[in-house]
Parts: C-alpha cells; structure tokens; sequence
C-alpha cells in the first residue's frame, strides 16, 4: 500500500496541511504516517511525502534520519526502549536493560529471531521517578522489574498471536 | 496549595465542565476584558520568570513582541527532555486545560494568530489527550473565531517531535516546527523579532510550566502570585525528585523553600538508610553539580540562592546520588547524553562531546592517565560559550564541576595519589 491515495490516511494529512503555514511544516507528522503504514521509514515512503510536500527525497531523508524516533530499518511487533539515563540508572535501570537483552537473547537495538521484540537503549524519557521504564511502541510502561517484565512479554506474546480483526 | 498540579488536590480536573467549575478560563475572560497592554503589565508585576530553566522574566519576553506587526505567533515548549525532567508531562497529563488557558492569555496579550504546542515524539499519548481538548474547546467557544465573544480569533494546535532533545532549544525548535533540521539558529535576529520566530514572524516562546502560571495570575492578581516565594523568584514551582530518594516525585512547593525540606520532608530522604547523600544536580544533567553538604541542603531553591552555591535552579530537576556513586560514571553517564544529544551544527560542541565521551570511557576502563583528567577538563573549558546554543556549556558542566567537586573520583581510576590525600 502507500499513504498517498489510502483512504485511511487522507483525512490526517489534510489536517496536517492545514495546520501549518507552509507544506513543509507537515514533514514530521506525514513521516509519522510512513511509519504506521510501512512500520519503518522506507524510501517508498520518503518518496511519497516529498511528493506530497513538493520537496525532494534527500530534503525528507535528512529530516527522517536526525530524529530516533523514525526508525531507518524494520523492527520488532514491539519496539522496547528502556531508558538507561542517569536518574534510571540509579534506580537499576542498567541491569534491567542487560537483564532484559540476556531474557529475549538480543543484542542492542537487535530483534528477537520470531520478529516480537526489539530492545535498545534511549535517553531520558521524562519519567525519573518510575524508573525502570520503557516505551514499547510509544507508550509508557513504568515502574518496572523482572516479574512485572515477564508478565508483560507473555501477555504481548498473547496477543500477537489473536487473529487479526477484521 | 497547588497552582500547577492541581491535579491532586481536585479529582478529574482534566475535564472540561470540573475545570470550569474551578476557575478554569476566568483568567482569560479577564484578560480578554482588559487590553492586550495591560496584560503584558499584569505578566509583568507578577514577576513571574521562564521555568524552563532560563529563568527569564515572562511578561517583560512578552513585551519584546512588535504590537504593529500583523502576524505573531505562540510556541509551547513542551518538548520535556532535561535529564531528570518530568514536571510539564505531569502539569499536561493531568490539568491540560489550563496549559491551553494560559497559551490563549500569551497569544491574547501579543495578538497571536495561532498556538503551536511542540511536544516532543515520545508524548505522543498527551498529544492525542491535548488535541481533544483543544476540540471540546473549540465547542464551547474557547478556541477559534471569536473567542469567548471577544472579537478575538485564535487558533491551537499540536506537533509531535520525534526524539531530539536540541528541539528544547527555542530557535532549534522553531526550525524543527517549519519542517527543517532541529539546529540552532544563528541569533539575532531572536524569536521576538520579526524575521527571528516561526515562519519569520515575532514569537513568543513559552515553557509549559511557565504558561499554566498565567490563569492563577490573571484570575486572582500579580500580587496573589507575588506574595508567594521571594523578591526576585516569585510564585510555586514545581520540584521534580529523582535518583536515591525513597519518593521520588514531582513536589510543587514555593520558591525559597530549601533543598533540605525538600529532599528529607518530601522525598523522604536517602533511599538506602546506611548511605549518606552525596552530591545532586539541581537542573537536570545541564546545570552545574553540587555536593550535598548541610550549607546546600538548608540553601533556598530560588534563582538567587542558588547562584549563591555555585550552581542554578534552572528547570528543578533535582537528581540525587548517595555517596555510593562514583562521580566519573556520573560524568560519563550525562556526557553520553550530551553526545548523543549534539545536533551537530557547531565544531566544539560536536567535536567536543564525541571526545569527552571517548576520553571518559578510557579513564573509566582503567586505561587513562591523570593526563586524562586534566585533558578532558582542557576540552570541556574549550566548549563554553564556543557554540551557538547552550548546549555545548551545558555539556561541559558535569566534566569541569564533578572535577571540581570530586577529584578523588576521577584520581582512583587514574593511578593518581588522591587529592589530599595520606
């Protein structure tokens, strides 16, 4: 699929064009959309936005390549970043992140062999006083330990494994 | 009694008709009774100042904004990413109104056509949260034409980073806004200026905190606000606590309150009962770093007082550390951050980091030298007001003054004789 010409996705890039003064300004929230479709920032998708927006691929490839949060290669069904930032890892975030690499058998940033998990590190989230913590594809899981952690694993497991709805 | 988190003391006051119930928007319905003047004089008595961590005097900011010029715009800076930060998610997360309240009291009083709220990426939950708000606002009147039957017409909206602390950064952030790489622009002209702000035009930039200030004191006076804390810091603030305290947490308690009520009476003092404090840093990984002696501890949090003791109240990200801790890995640990964080634009910042970093770990490995130490203190002064943002200073801050601070930590990865040592 694309995200130019998809209905489900024409009415958030009419809001984003609308919001801003220039084109331009929708190149972050239209990457966004890149990465829900293809779950990562492909060149398919860098091309359509460039289209979109009137600029030139290489214009919307620096952007996508200077924030984090766009990922330049596929990953994991959930995409698991711990923070490790100095108020976590006073809290143990350090060996949490080691333990939780050994429990999928993942190296940094690497993916579990089945495609469920991608583990790496990542600055301060702004979530000091729950720490260990993570973001699992965007949205905050705190106040974390192993048990809380293997809980979490096997229910996420559990629900890869539902049949798609629809 | 809470200003900003008023989230704990009023139950599901992010909801629109509870807010309401509370005061909510009176403080705009005020400002829009008065002129757009008179409310940059209201800011202004109050004395309130940026708590994003400059500290800079809110009202006198907004007076820097052309009156003549036709098009202004409002920026939140809600791109929350100081190590050891968390207080504008909590204010946002739970009373978003009154965010949105005081960003419609700042565009009123420069006659902005529109707010953009910079959220970094990784919000992206409060995201979806603030733009329902913003539609149940526009329902009722209090965002679009005509607002509140004033004649006044502005616009709200979200935008979602995506992972670059520089985007803080008032002028990386208006690139970052318009579509271009978040880098630092080279100032003047600044963002008040036309040609300096969003899209060219004049532009308020406004840490989240710092505007749900301003519905408290348009609603209840300057001089309500300024009763509270000191002369030159005026007002609550909101204390974010973390690292080797039993409660860690988000504490709103007046200015001029001192880091030890804070730290024993809220935060409950050291996590580990047979470890003693040691050192803190009161800004998050961007201020410079202190021990945790008794004269500290019984220092006011305000901006005066914290000059006083060598170091800044910034942002309040007051991060803990018992004596436990060595403070090369604190310095190696914040240096990272920074390397990582280096946009890049500026060779000494750039450059500076990626060496810091490497020289630290080599030390930390056992392989430095005492040369080391001194080499990256060389490398860390070289930095300081080299770059065009702060980010460079801030980078520099957490090798010359945990240096500074502690030698013996760095001498035993060394092989030096301790600092006075016997």
């Amino acid at each position: 699929m694309a995200i130019m010409g998809n209905p489900k996705y024409q009415d958030r890039i009419q809001h984003h064009l609308a919001k801003y003064e220039t084109k331009r300004s929708a190149v972050m929230p239209l990457l966004y959309l890149v990465q829900e479709e293809y779950g990562w920032v492909n060149q398919q998708g860098i091309e359509e936005v460039a289209q979109i927006l009137d600029l030139d691929p290489t214009q919307v490839k620096s952007i996508a390549g200077f924030y984090t949060m766009y990922s330049e290669k596929p990953k994991g069904k959930y995409w698991l970043q711990v923070c490790t930032d100095l108020p976590c890892a006073l809290r143990g975030a350090d060996e949490f992140h080691a333990w939780l690499k050994d429990e999928l058998g993942v190296e940094e940033g690497g993916t579990t062999d089945d495609g469920m998990f991608t583990v790496e590190h990542v600055m301060c989230l702004a979530a000091c006083d729950k720490a260990p913590m993570l973001q699992c594809n965007f949205h905050y899981v705190e106040n974390l330990g192993q048990e809380k952690m293997r809980e979490l694993l096997a229910q996420w497991r559990a629900e890869a494994a539902q049949p798609a709805q629809g | 009694m809470h200003i900003l988190l008023r989230g704990r003391e009023i139950d599901d006051i992010d909801k629109l008709e509870v807010y309401e119930k509370h005061g909510g928007f009176d403080g705009l319905k005020k400002s829009l009774a008065m002129t757009a003047s008179e409310v940059i004089d209201e800011m202004k008595a109050s004395g309130l100042r940026g708590r994003g961590g400059a500290g800079f005097p809110t009202g006198v900011k907004w007076s820097f904004i052309p009156q003549h010029e036709p098009l202004k715009y409002v920026t939140v800076n809600a791109d929350e990413s100081e190590t050891g930060t968390f207080k504008d998610r909590e204010i946002m997360e739970k009373n978003p109104y009154q965010l949105i309240e005081g960003s419609l009291i700042c565009a009123y009083a420069i006659q902005a056509k529109a707010v953009y709220i910079y959220l970094r990426g990784e919000f992206w939950d409060i995201g979806t949260q603030l733009d329902d708000c913003i539609e149940q606002l526009r329902d009722k009147g209090y965002v679009g034409k005509n607002i509140m039957g004033s004649g006044y017409d502005c616009e709200v909206y979200t935008h979602l980073g995506a992972g670059a602390y520089i985007c803080g950064e008032e002028s990386a952030l208006l690139n970052s806004l318009e579509g271009y790489l978040g880098q630092p622009r080279v100032r003047p002209p600044f963002p008040a200026q036309k040609g300096g702000g969003l899209y060219k035009e004049a532009t308020v930039v406004n840490n989240v905190e710092t505007l749900a200030n301003c519905p408290f004191i348009m609603r209840e006076g300057a001089e309500a606000f300024k009763a509270i804390g000191t002369e030159q810091s005026a007002g609550n603030k909101v204390y974010c606590v973390s690292g080797h305290v039993k409660k860690p947490g988000n504490y709103e308690l007046p200015m001029s309150t001192t880091f030890r009520e804070l730290l024993y009476d809220h935060g409950g003092g050291p996590l580990y009962d047979d470890r003693a404090f040691k050192a803190m840093l009161p800004s998050g990984g961007s201020g410079p770093i202190v021990p945790l002696t008794d004269e500290v501890l019984d220092t006011p949090m305000s901006y005066e007082h914290c000059a006083n003791i060598g170091t800044i109240i910034g942002s309040a990200s007051i991060i803990v550390m018992d004596e436990s801790v060595d403070m090369t890995w604190v310095a190696s640990k914040v240096t990272k951050f920074f390397e990582h964080e280096s946009c890049g634009k500026c060779t000494p910042c750039r450059e500076g980091t990626y060496w810091l970093d490497k020289v630290i770990d080599r030390i930390l490995d056992g392989r430095g030298t005492p040369d080391d130490v001194q080499r990256i203190a060389d490398v860390a002064e070289n930095m300081q007001g080299t770059t065009l943002c702060a980010l460079g200073d801030f980078a520099a801050n957490p090798i010359i003054h945990t240096i500074k601070h502690f030698p013996d930590d760095f001498a035993q990865h060394v092989g030096a004789a301790p600092a006075g040592g016997d």
